[in-house]
């Protein structure tokens, strides 16, 4: 894509204004190194150029926030002393060209960015999302980054305890690979990125630096600064999971001694990154000098070095005393250390290389300086028509079902997460396959109660509609395992933003978030923005991806499952009465092949009362389950193939079996065990036999178990 | 009594292992790989975990760590020498005990509860349980699956269902003095009813009952 003749900003991806801009912050011509460094810092992968403006509307306040969005993670009081950070992102791109790769390298830059904070990571979520597997190519993606997730994960030593798997066309040309991380520390240990104070030295910990990886963050492509571009062609981030484990043990041993002022990751944008944002952040200068990074290829230019993705690396910042004390835990842990640069007073950021200065430009102008733009929006003309769309004839209930619980995103999830280690660590309480999941932290009463949520067909049929539901959907399952919604992360995948439609669905979307945050009182603490996700011009469903933190305390003596089902048990359904709305739903998608209709909007006045209702019948009840992808239908033969029982069910018609109407959930208890609100509650059937009864038919419940266990196995079988 | 529970650089469980045995009144301690001297305890676990990355072969590296001579003196002495998982892999390649671990049939990594069967009361993990006990337990491992040339080894345990291609559906194999014996499955994991299963209890009570004094 190199184009001779064209500036060289261009190539790096910048605009003509943007270069004015680089231009009127210098007062003279950027040299290479500086320009690359701005390329990469206002990259929209870095500086959130087309997003910050609408970003800012989200709630990001409460009295337990201890860090908000802009640091590596957020953190939030679990009280008596206890913090959990938080950080989910995405990986889409690079999951798309080496999809192994992609996912692994994915869920190493989060942990990172967790324990930067101090904390230890406990925890991974991905939220996946594919083509149709009847497609080779989407299989060979989606067992590559299965396989990567697990790989990465299971040896870094840090458990994937639950997470979302959706299959749909619209992801087929672009798949989307996010991941979230939970961390928890004790209120000492928090550790922030910034550079302190003027004297502290640099330290780079972990890997060498290599070539890969280069300009990932912006279309630097190479062969920016000559013309050898093939050679320089940057090569796919490569993770290795073994350097993760040692760098974590030895940041971690560094923070429990007190011994980093500040930290800072090094991932998107690299060492320009990780010196220039702490820099900033505390107002001072630093002097670099690129000849003391550890290298593991020769001759290695200024541009290179500052902008290599290599994985694996921090830079801490350090008082000049504990110097040697740091270099002495990194030898213990077997991992590679360099001190780099020294802090100064002043704000000037200058690097060296070969004796050289190559950059020296104010450190704050990479962050602080960068673009923003309102890019224009408009409500796509589609939208009447598709809200206008009928539903096609109804099928039968039974046959319906049968094909809901055979959809590789509804069916069984025990062919991905088998794959994981989601035992690590003796906390996860409830781990994948279920609503949500519950960690404890040992030696308290509490739990971390965590859900991921997303929907696309949803979110494309009413992007601020279907976003405020999955903070709903996300705060109710939360409340299935007793927890209380503390704090949200969103990962925001959208297509192209520079078409005003895509920035109309962003800009809803972020509505939706901050109403339903707003209603249920919880911040946002932080979150990421994957926009371009297009292929052949076609953007992707806007896809915003929920996760919610929530805290159970004390921890249900006896947790609700799934398969705590009897014979003789009373099945209750909670909450609204559905609508019979089947917009968005998995019915549309899987069943009749069509998404149409606008959604059931969230009602805020009534999510407050179902999800304290499901936290304190989670302390009480046998089965809790969420109405959620596939309706009643699927919720309530989910509940019998985990019991191995059958259930009978009194609900008729497709709107009532199949509707996803928000804030309602099953309840399935001894009669006359819990006593239920009247008004909320009602008795829809009843637990018994070996045939699940539903609208005058019976399906066997082998034929559910074997249906609902092989949806993903038989299509990965090819 | 101590017990020390080995870390190499990767390996992952150890804090499970310690948790698992302080909860059982048992005296745990993290003993670094480096180290050269076991003599202050009377027993030694290798957790699982990835150690050394797992690179060129799984606990090929990890046989010429320093801690490794001692090891073999302490087993060789005669004291409780448990490897779990990873650990037990190590074990094999220090040619402590008999066979190999190769990858899984099915060529996945396995992560589930799986069940298996006491075949051997007379092992440092197995003189608490009875012959022909039900045990479930979590596998966790991507090389679980044991292979031996010869048939002069011994079996401790043997999965019901043998989910790996296990030779003999082996899940824990022992040396022929029974003091060295390295399991696939993790009974760390299964040491409390909050996470599905307390069987494994009785795996590390025996392990804890056969350490006797240096």
């Amino acid at each position: 894509m190199t184009i001779t003749g064209q500036p060289v900003h261009r190539r790096l991806g910048m605009t003509d204004d943007e270069y004015e801009s680089v231009l009127r912050i210098l007062g003279r011509d950027p040299l290479p190194a500086e320009l690359a460094m701005y390329s990469v810092m206002w990259s929209e992968h870095c500086s959130y150029k087309s997003s910050r403006a609408h970003l800012r509307r989200f709630p990001t306040e409460a009295p337990w926030v201890v860090v908000g969005p802009g640091e590596n993670a957020g953190v939030v009081k679990l009280g008596d002393g206890w913090l959990a950070a938080l950080r989910i992102e995405s990986h889409n791109h690079p999951s798309f060209v080496e999809p192994y790769q992609g996912a692994a390298t994915g869920v190493g830059g989060i942990l990172r960015d967790v324990f930067t904070m101090g904390a230890r990571p406990i925890a991974l979520w991905d939220q996946i999302r594919f083509g149709p597997l009847d497609d080779p190519k989407n299989r060979y993606l989606f067992g590559g980054v299965v396989a990567g997730i697990a790989g990465y994960g299971n040896a870094v030593g840090v458990p994937t305890v639950g997470g979302e798997i959706e299959f749909a066309p619209t992801y087929s040309g672009n798949p989307l690979v996010n991941v979230m991380c939970l961390g928890i520390l004790r209120e000492e240990q928090l550790v922030l990125g910034t550079a302190g104070e003027p004297g502290n030295m640099a330290v780079l910990l972990g890997k060498a630096t290599g070539r890969d990886g280069i300009g990932g963050a912006s279309v630097l492509a190479s062969a920016s600064f000559d013309d050898e571009s093939q050679e320089k062609r940057p090569s796919v981030q490569v993770g290795d999971p073994f350097e993760e484990k040692k760098l974590i043990e030895a940041c971690l041993e560094l923070f429990e001694a007190g011994l980093v002022a500040g930290i800072q990751d090094l991932g998107a944008a690299g060492l320009a990154c990780a010196i220039s944002e702490p820099a900033g952040r505390a107002g001072v200068g630093m002097d670099i000098d690129l000849d003391s990074v550890h290298v593991r290829e020769s001759g290695m230019t200024a541009p290179e070095l500052l902008m290599s993705e290599s994985q694996e690396r921090m830079m801490a910042f350090v008082h000049p005393g504990n110097v040697e004390a740091v270099l002495a835990v990194a030898e213990k842990w077997e991992i590679e250390s360099a001190v780099v640069g020294q802090v100064k007073a002043g704000g000037t950021l200058s690097v060296r290389h070969a004796g050289e200065i190559v950059a020296e430009l104010p450190a704050a102008s990479l962050a602080d300086d960068a673009p923003l733009y309102d890019r224009p929006l408009r409500r796509p003309d589609w939208l009447d028509e598709l809200w206008a769309t009928p539903d096609p004839s109804p099928i039968a209930p039974a046959d319906a079902l049968i094909r809901l619980l055979d959809d590789p995103g509804i069916g069984s999830s025990a062919w991905v997460h088998e794959q994981y280690d989601h035992m690590l660590f003796l906390n996860t309480l409830r781990g994948p396959g279920g609503d949500g999941s519950l960690l404890r932290i040992r030696g308290t009463t509490k739990g971390l109660a965590v859900s991921t949520d997303g929907n696309g067909g949803l979110c494309l049929l009413d992007p601020r509609r279907g976003a405020a539901r999955l903070v709903f959907e996300a705060a109710l399952n939360v409340a299935m395992t007793g927890g209380a919604p503390l704090a949200v992360v969103d990962n925001l995948n959208f297509g192209n933003p520079e078409k005003p439609e895509v920035m109309w669905q962003f800009r809803e979307t972020i509505e939706g978030i901050s109403e339903a945050c707003e209603a249920l009182g919880i911040p946002v603490v932080g979150g990421n923005v994957s926009f371009y996700n297009e292929t052949d011009g076609v953007d992707i469903h806007p896809t915003p991806v929920v996760g919610l933190l929530g805290l159970a305390d004390p921890i249900p003596a006896q947790l609700p499952a799934l398969n705590r089902a009897n014979a003789g048990m009373e099945i209750w359904e909670v909450g609204p009465e559905a609508t019979g709305n089947l917009a968005g739903s998995a019915l549309q998608r899987v069943v009749l092949g069509q998404l149409g209709g606008r959604p059931t909007a969230a009602q805020p006045e009534v999510a407050k009362p179902v999800i304290d209702l499901a936290a304190s019948l989670a302390h009480q009840a046998p089965v809790l389950h969420d109405i959620s992808s596939g309706g009643l239908a699927v919720a309530i033969a989910e509940i019998c193939i985990a019991s191995g029982v059958g259930a009978e069910l009194w609900v008729e018609g497709d709107g009532r079996l199949f509707s996803e109407d928000p804030h309602r959930f099953i309840v399935v208890m001894e009669p006359g065990t819990v006593s239920l609100p009247v008004d909320l509650a009602r008795r829809i059937g009843a637990v018994g036999g070996d045939r699940l009864s539903i609208a005058g038919a019976a399906i066997d419940l082998g034929l559910l178990t074997t249906t609902y266990r092989d949806a993903i196995p038989r299509r990965m079988r090819g | 009594m101590r017990t020390a529970v080995v870390v190499f650089p990767g390996t992952n469980c150890e804090h499970d292992v310690v948790h698992a045995l302080r909860s059982l009144g048992g005296d745990a301690e993290l003993v670094w790989h480096r180290e050269t001297d076991l003599s202050d305890f009377d027993g030694v676990i290798l957790p699982g975990g990835f150690a050394h990355g797992d690179y060129l072969r799984t606990g090929a590296i990890a046989r010429f760590s320093p801690v490794m001579a001692e090891v073999r003196r302490v087993a060789d002495e005669g004291a409780p020498v448990l490897g779990i998982c990873n650990g037990f892999q190590v074990l094999c390649e220090a040619g402590m005990l008999p066979g190999a671990l190769i990858a899984n049939r099915d060529l996945a990594f396995i992560c589930r509860f799986v069940e298996v069967e006491v075949t051997d009361t007379s092992t440092i993990l197995t003189r608490n349980a009875e012959l022909g006990q039900r045990i479930r337990i979590p596998l966790n491992s991507y090389e679980g699956n044991w292979v031996h040339p010869g048939s002069d080894a011994r079996v401790a345990l043997t999965y019901i269902d043998n989910p790996n291609g296990s030779q003999g559906s082996a899940a824990a194999v022992s040396n022929p003095e029974g003091n060295v014996v390295g399991v696939m499955p993790h009974p760390e994991r299964a040491s409390d009813e909050l996470l599905g299963s307390s069987d494994g209890l009785v795996l590390l009570e025996s392990f804890l009952q056969s350490l006797v004094p240096a």
